[in-house]
């Protein structure tokens, strides 16, 4: 079924005309637009370098677009103040490649770190953080299953527990969205499928939409109800997982034979997964 | 026969491979390296040596080295303790002090974190501090406020922050900067992005540099002793002015042993915080 953005259901992201060109002149994003409802996982694919990092930062602003308006609901992000912007960070949770946990600080610490939006300085800096909070965060580790390494260093962790304290951290914001790049990137290809899984559990209880940098297209056929093909900044594609036929893959990333590519909506691979460089280098 | 996929390939290409010289003109490499040898030939040649004094000396560092076999750590005591006190006291204080006030000075002067006008301020901080050597510096602060360790303190605290704020600036901007994105995504302010994203991630350096610098001054403070900022070389400027070298021997001693006790402690300190 084709996901559309009825009357009924709420728009809760809305990108139109964004533009990003780099000071050395190249151009990363041009008109893209979109809008993302309530409770939609969006997968964005395309090649690497075709901006879909670039994209997801120019939403909370952590790349400043050229050109172009971002709306969380009814918030004007583009046009928020450096305090503004503050709040309406706390409102998209973000989930990195490579996880960008502070490595030194404990498992605690960083889930905690979710809320420094919403505490003052020297509450964060002493460790008092309001009992909501901390009884939110034990919550969160209970949920991801990481209760019993809240004291753990987070660099003593393996990826994909390092994954589930980012999304734990992500969560903690009390997010109305998720940003979430390249989230497997750096994992095995059942620790990938797990972590997919959990995103879209975590989504479906608590009705966050979330858009989803992917660059594995069966994993984003597998885990995505809608997806964005983006090529050299601009929107190629924009509809159905099962959609993704080879023509619409020649669109999006090149001239290949993609019939290995793995087919739609079966909720199984085709043939034996080819593991990309980031999945050799992790293996090495 | 068969070929098997591990045979090696017939040999078509050069068989010849060198690795590409760093200056690739042969004349003007050859041209450097023998114009710095003759550069360090005749450096050498004008060096005029004063064979007799040398050979008067000579008796002279014999006495001070035979003063290290006998050390005297008993008719100077007293003036050994208070310079020893002396320069503990200073290099303990210059050393918190500098700490305090290149923390401050090290972030503005990393450009990852400091606006331009801020950075560059920091910077020029920092070269002021850096280009004065010690010695220097003290002479300074002894004509400003006199003899005695408060112009050590002030030195070593001046040169504790351009050593400090320097290496603190270039560890905060070699950080990982995926962590302080993270941070800053949460929507958390300028401070708690420096204490949640940075600061966890150059403390181990932090604590490192601080004890290797406590180290430094202490050794400092035994040389700009030399030129009246009080402490241990104070007293040691007095022994070899009156060729007391057994009494001089046993302060070297001293500080050798106090340096490789603080070399120590501050490794195992660093293990610790790693």
């Amino acid at each position: 079924m084709r996901p559309t953005v009825s009357a009924t259901t709420a728009v809760k992201l809305r990108v139109e005309g964004l533009a990003k060109r780099y000071a050395t002149g190249d151009r990363a994003l041009t008109d893209v637009s979109l809008a993302l409802p309530a409770g939609q996982v969006l997968g964005l694919i395309g090649p690497s370098g075709a901006g879909k990092s670039t994209l997801i930062r120019c939403i909370n602003r952590l790349v400043e677009p050229t050109a172009g308006r971002v709306l969380l609901g009814e918030t004007a992000v583009t046009d928020l103040g450096r305090s503004g912007l503050r709040r309406a960070r706390r409102r998209m949770g973000m989930i990195f490649q490579e996880y960008a946990l502070v490595e030194r600080l404990t498992v605690m610490e960083n889930v905690l770190s979710g809320r420094l939006g919403y505490v003052p300085f020297w509450r964060s800096w002493l460790r008092r953080f309001p009992p909501a909070d901390i009884a939110r965060a034990f919550r969160l580790l209970d949920r991801v299953g990481l209760r019993e390494q809240a004291d753990k260093r987070a660099d003593a962790l393996s990826g994909g527990q390092r994954q589930r304290v980012g999304i734990a951290r992500a969560l903690a914001q009390e997010p109305e969205i998720l940003l979430v790049d390249e989230p497997t990137a750096s994992l095995d290809p059942k620790t990938s499928r797990q972590i997919m899984r959990l995103l879209r559990e975590v989504c479906a209880e608590r009705g966050l939409a979330a858009i989803v940098n992917i660059h594995d297209v069966a994993l984003a056929r597998q885990f995505m109800m809608r997806i964005v093909g983006l090529r050299d900044g601009r929107i190629v594609y924009d509809g159905a997982p099962e959609g993704l036929s080879p023509e619409v893959l020649t669109a999006i990333y090149g001239e290949e034979d993609w019939s290995a590519a793995g087919e739609a909506g079966a909720g199984r691979d085709a043939g034996p997964d080819v593991p990309d460089d980031d999945q050799l280098a992790a293996a090495l | 026969m068969t070929p098997s996929p591990g045979a090696p390939a017939v040999v078509d290409g050069p068989t010849r491979w060198r690795r590409p010289p760093l200056i690739a003109d042969a004349r003007l490499r050859w041209a450097l390296l023998l114009g710095a040898l003759a550069y360090l030939v005749i450096g050498i040649g004008s060096l005029t040596v004063n064979w007799g004094r040398a050979a008067e000396g000579w008796e002279r560092g014999l006495r001070f080295l035979a003063g290290f076999v006998q050390p005297d750590f008993v008719s100077r005591w007293g003036d050994i303790q208070q310079g020893l006190t002396e320069s503990l006291t200073m290099t303990l204080t210059a050393t918190v002090v500098g700490v305090l006030i290149s923390v401050p000075i090290g972030i503005g002067a990393a450009r990852n974190l400091a606006p331009l006008p801020v950075y560059l301020v920091c910077r020029a901080i920092v070269a002021v501090s850096r280009s004065l050597q010690e010695i220097i510096v003290a002479i300074l602060f002894v004509a400003m406020v006199g003899f005695g360790p408060l112009a050590g303190f002030l030195t070593l605290a001046f040169a504790t922050i351009g050593f400090l704020a320097k290496l603190l600036a270039e560890d905060i901007e070699d950080i990982d900067k995926a962590q302080v994105e993270a941070i800053r995504a949460a929507g958390a302010s300028w401070l708690q992005t420096l204490n949640y994203g940075v600061q966890p991630q150059v403390m181990p350096r932090l604590i490192g540099l601080a004890l290797y610098r406590l180290d430094i001054n202490f050794r400092e403070s035994a040389v700009i002793g030399i030129v009246g900022a009080g402490g241990v070389g104070s007293t040691l400027n007095t022994a070899l002015d009156r060729y007391e070298y057994d009494a001089a021997a046993a302060i070297l001693l001293l500080i050798i042993a106090i340096v490789m006790v603080a070399e120590y402690a501050s490794s195992w300190i660093r293990r610790q915080v790693q």
